[in-house]
């Protein structure tokens, strides 16, 4: 499935603006973004529920854009299942292929098949409003998967459930996909989820898409400092690019250190923000390097602004020179190594593998959100 | 918890908040029902006083001499509370899903012809449907009406009547109905293959069932025993039951018969309301398909 040149606006809103995505045939494919960002309508354009200003949609290499939703090949989970109350589980499920006209021995088969899959073979003929949360949104993924769809769309389906629910969920999600090899198109604000249960992700903001990649690549190299801040802690230290030698860059932080890291396209000169995971930096006194480090570490030095417990591991929040703030995560697994970890007040050092800094760019997207704030829009209207 | 774990005073209360309720159906409702009951087996005359005599001839007496009535009265109503329904449900459905800020004074318009009584309206009526008014002037240019055809004193007039004055009791629960309806349902419906249509069909229509049964029933209940609108837009060949039960107390001071004919009417509405209820409560209505093919 591919959207090309996909573009949405409402008003003078643009929603979603000149989007391009491909989507492999039987991949798991997130769309992650804060609310706004354009995720949700461009499911929608998917689904037929909102017409594309302009671009193609392309689904097994025909264009559906301009079909309206019921001639799609296509099935939605709603955010808030939208079970039909007054049918009972079974009709819920049957409901779309008997509008396709499926054959009454087959509907029975194949809707059986998907109860017991999603396992509500005993809830069959109960309605919507005697079952829990968690089953009715088993319905709704039952509901949509029965009719066997091109592309499966994922509208935040566990966004109204609790964690513990939410986590179980999540993986019998990821087990049904992988069982009956449809595209999944899942649209998430949560980047936990999109990480745990995407082939690839696509991170999106204000319309457009900053990323697209596999989980660990986002993680670990996130492509703008909007995916580094989106997607797990902020941990950005902005610098310039001094000079360049082969793939390597010279780069001088703020914090007043100059670091080697991957040029990843960026020029002489140009501004950037070095990005260190938090479980990957480690925190010492001040002129020394933490025992796990090599040689080749390198450091950085600022004062600890607080330190919390979190169980499995303690946070610190380091501030560096030049005002901007490190999280460092020291998991907790020897006790006395915990309680000689440096107090507020605490002057440190704070270093990392030179494999794990990781140079990028500025959003435009991040830019624009300044501008627009500046100009005082209202980015209310983009929900 | 269990209701004997409670304190008696507790486990009273539900019965104190009915208490008032309760106590008003008795003396205003009961009370007068057994009066009529007993009104209507009762024989003799306003001059010579009547007696409780077991006279069951009543009931027979008057639905033989008014069995006309009775059935043009269930034929009126019925009819008005079907245009009233396809008036209504086209409304109703207007406003719930395109009325967007004009919503509330859409509604206030509905309800606003309360604001003048009953009887004004009615007999405004007779202004707009009288021989020389402009609805007849419309209906003879345009050549449905003969030349010296008329609609006022007709079951026309009288049906339009009926439609016209019960068309909010038809209107208001059907739109609370449909204001009631998650749009994503019908959304849902379009995305498991069904056309707006059949959206409509199986999923709108169903879920908006228990507006259209309170509806018709806030209409054909007191449509059935009305008599204002047969008074002032019908004839004496249009009269309903109603009409008759009044000329029996007011003119003919025939009490007993009247009462008889009260109860009479009571239970036919009973029994067809029971029905259409038992029909409405069912699958058939309530969407659970069996593929009609």
């Amino acid at each position: 499935m591919s959207l090309r040149g996909i573009t949405k606006r409402f008003g003078e809103f643009t929603a979603v603006d000149d989007i391009d995505l491909d989507i492999k045939e039987g991949e798991f494919f997130t769309l992650l973004g804060p609310s706004g960002c354009g995720k949700t309508t461009t499911l929608r354009m998917i689904a037929g529920f909102e017409e594309p200003n302009a671009g193609q949609i392309l689904v097994a290499g025909s264009d559906v854009a301009g079909l309206p939703a019921h001639k799609r090949p296509t099935n939605t989970v709603f955010q808030s299942y939208a079970l039909f109350p007054h049918l009972t589980v079974r009709d819920n499920v049957a409901y779309g292929l008997k509008r396709k006209r499926v054959g009454k021995d087959e509907i029975s088969k194949r809707v059986d098949e998907e109860l017991q899959r999603v396992g509500l073979a005993a809830e069959a003929n109960r309605k919507p409003n005697q079952l829990s949360g968690g089953q009715q949104q088993r319905v709704a993924l039952a509901r949509a998967v029965v009719n066997l769809p091109k592309v499966l769309l994922l509208d935040e389906p566990l966004g109204a459930l609790d964690l513990k629910l939410r986590k179980g969920l999540q993986l019998e999600l990821k087990r049904i996909q992988q069982e009956i090899g449809i595209t999944f198109v899942y649209v998430t604000h949560d980047q936990e989820e999109a990480l745990t249960m995407s082939d690839r992700i696509a991170v999106m903001n204000r319309g457009i898409v900053e990323q697209v990649a596999e989980p660990v690549e986002v993680y670990e190299r996130p492509a703008t400092t909007f995916v580094a801040g989106f997607i797990g802690v902020s941990n950005l230290m902005p610098g310039v690019v001094r000079s360049l030698s082969g793939d390597k860059a010279e780069v001088e932080l703020e914090a007043g250190v100059t670091v080697s890291a991957e040029a990843n396209g960026l020029a002489t000169g140009e501004q950037c923000h070095a990005v260190v995971r938090p479980e990957k930096l480690f925190v010492a006194k001040k002129g020394e390097v933490a025992p796990q480090q090599g040689a080749d570490a390198q450091s950085v030095d600022g004062v600890v602004a607080s330190s919390v417990y979190l169980g499995t591991a303690t946070q610190l929040v380091v501030e560096l020179r030049g005002g901007s703030r490190m999280t460092v995560l020291c998991p907790n697994t020897d006790e006395s190594e915990r309680q000689s970890l440096p107090g507020g007040g605490a002057e440190v050092s704070l270093s990392w593998t030179p494999e794990h800094i990781h140079l990028v760019r500025e959003s435009d997207s991040e830019r624009a959100t300044a501008d627009h704030e500046a100009l005082g829009m209202d980015r209310s209207a983009a929900a | 918890m269990n209701d004997e774990s409670k304190p008696l005073s507790r486990r009273l209360v539900p019965y104190w908040l009915m208490g008032p309720g309760l106590i008003w159906l008795v003396l205003f409702f009961v009370i007068p029902l057994y009066f009529m009951l007993r009104l209507s087996l009762e024989s003799g005359t306003l001059e010579t006083g009547f007696e409780f005599t077991w006279d069951w001839a009543n009931y027979s007496d008057g639905w033989d001499r008014y069995s006309e009535q009775f059935f043009r009265s269930f034929l009126y109503a019925g009819t008005a509370t079907v245009i009233a329904l396809i008036i209504a449900y086209p409304l109703a459905y207007a406003i719930a899903f395109r009325g967007g800020r004009w919503k509330n004074a859409l509604l206030f318009a509905v309800v606003a012809p309360f604001f003048t009584t009953y009887l004004i309206r009615t007999i405004a009526w007779t202004t707009i449907l009288s021989d020389d008014g402009v609805v007849v002037d419309v209906l003879k240019t345009f050549g449905i009406l003969g030349e010296n055809g008329k609609v006022l004193a007709t079951p026309s007039a009288v049906i339009a009547g009926i439609t016209y004055n019960f068309l909010p009791f038809m209107v208001l629960p059907i739109y609370a109905s449909l204001e009631r309806l998650d749009p994503r349902l019908i959304e849902a419906a379009k995305d498991l293959y069904s056309s707006s249509r059949a959206a409509f069909v199986k999923v709108t229509l169903p879920l908006s069932a228990p507006g259209i049964v309170a509806g018709t029933l806030l209409t054909f209940i007191p449509a059935a025993g009305d008599y204002i609108n047969a008074t002032f837009l019908g004839s004496t060949n249009t009269s309903m039951v109603g009409n008759a039960i009044q000329s029996l107390y007011l003119s003919l001071r025939d009490y007993p018969t009247a009462a008889a004919m009260s109860f009479i009417l009571m239970a036919v509405i009973l029994i067809i309301v029971l029905i259409y209820i038992r029909f409405a409560g069912s699958e058939a209505l309530m969407g659970d398909e069996e593929e009609a093919t």
